[in-house]
């Protein structure tokens, strides 16, 4: 597939591994935010090509991981209900809440079904107008976009049996968590590609001004985090500590300028609480008030 | 929710900028995705696909741009290898 297979030469791939380790003379503690990141990093075995010195901490960007036990157990109560149809991401089914998780209340005859876009539980509120259709709304900047243009178009049709749970969570405030925390042991940042390639790069300025630390927009495949390190590494090893860009190809420093302001109409920033990190103040998306019928909560 | 591919823009349905449409293929397996957010893409684009919605069209300049720093690599590697 093009812009896939070319990214996952492995000759080329040794090649910036090489660079790496010819620049690297001291040990560094480098932090990539996003799971999909820490998924390429094991599934390519991208840690053993790198320095012993250079130590890749895996960050908090996993939807599924920190979408707090209060957030699952409300959705499995609403899945339960008689009228609703309970419709997800597929990731979230397996998730546990204090008692069950939802394929169990599924298995148990609660109507829950696995969307790959959240405009198809929105088509779902259409077909069937004596149903209440519920969205569990997670995600990092990236799934935003979608669910805010579900709740944009559901507000258009003028549907009143739709409605979303929404836990949508955002990357910046958690670097500033991670980073203004005494133990602290992060030195560097692998941002999220596919989070700026919405929302731009121009929050992270601030951030690597303030806490002295590298960071450098990071795509997916190998090529890119190798790329990235050695970016990091760079930066690292010359007492920098800028805001760059490895993934150019999709990220501009503004980002994506109609999600955003799709993303403004539906949303305000709150406080969120992240599981295994707890409440981290204007973190979270909810909806706005204009938008707040559409609030299963 | 978070896998977020590459894919090839095959036809686009529609003409209002949110519901715009666009039929993306995967290497081989087509799926529709809105093009709400990527009001310049246009149908030979690749974008960039996640839950439903392109979020980013890919450029293909950009996209040359590492092999093109490994390639200059290699060329001072084999300069500083031929010596002065």
């Amino acid at each position: 597939m093009k812009f896939l297979d070319e990214y996952r030469d492995a000759e080329l791939a040794q090649q910036l591994a090489r660079e790496i380790h010819r620049i690297t003379t001291r040990p560094w503690n480098i932090m990539e935010v996003c799971g999909g990141q820490t998924h390429a990093i094991v599934k390519f075995g991208i840690d053993e090509l790198l320095p012993k010195q250079i130590t890749l901490i895996h960050g908090p960007g996993c939807p599924v991981c920190v979408t707090p036990l209060e957030v699952i157990d409300k959705a499995l109560e609403i899945a339960a209900r008689p009228n609703v149809i309970f419709t997800s991401f597929g990731d979230m089914l397996r998730v546990p809440g204090s008692t069950t998780d939802l394929l169990s209340v599924k298995a148990g005859g609660g109507d829950v079904r696995i969307v790959y876009s959240p405009l198809d539980a929105v088509k779902l509120a259409e077909q069937n107008p004596s149903k209440e259709v519920v969205f569990l709304g997670v995600g990092f900047e990236t799934t935003a976009p979608a669910t805010g243009m579900a709740v944009f178009q559901a507000a258009q049709k003028g549907l009143k049996n739709f409605s979303m749970l929404i836990s949508h969570v955002l990357v910046p405030p958690a670097i500033e968590a991670l980073m203004s925390s005494p133990n602290c042991r992060v030195q560097a940042f692998l941002a999220a590609g596919h989070v700026c390639a919405v929302m731009g790069y121009e929050e992270y300025f601030p951030l690597a001004a303030k806490y002295h630390v590298p960071i450098v927009v990071t795509g997916f495949e190998p090529m890119d985090i190798l790329q990235g390190v050695l970016m990091t590494v760079q930066q690292l090893e010359s007492g920098r500590a800028e805001v760059e860009n490895q993934y150019s190809r999709a990220v501009r420093r503004e980002g994506n300028q109609p999600a955003q302001e799709l993303m403004r109409k539906v949303f305000k920033v709150v406080p969120r609480k992240w599981r295994g990190l707890g409440e981290i103040p204007q973190s979270g998306l909810g909806l706005t008030e204009a938008y707040s019928a559409f609030d299963a909560e | 929710m978070c896998l977020a591919i590459p894919g090839k823009i095959e036809s686009i349905t529609g003409d209002d900028p949110l519901s715009r449409m666009g039929r993306i293929n995967f290497g081989g397996i087509l799926k529709e995705a809105s093009l709400a957010y990527v009001p310049e893409a246009r149908v030979g684009n690749y974008v960039i696909v996640h839950a439903g919605f392109a979020l980013s069209r890919v450029d293909e300049d950009e996209a040359q741009k590492v092999f093109e720093y490994l390639k200059q690599m290699e060329e001072l590697d084999d300069l500083k290898e031929a010596g002065p």
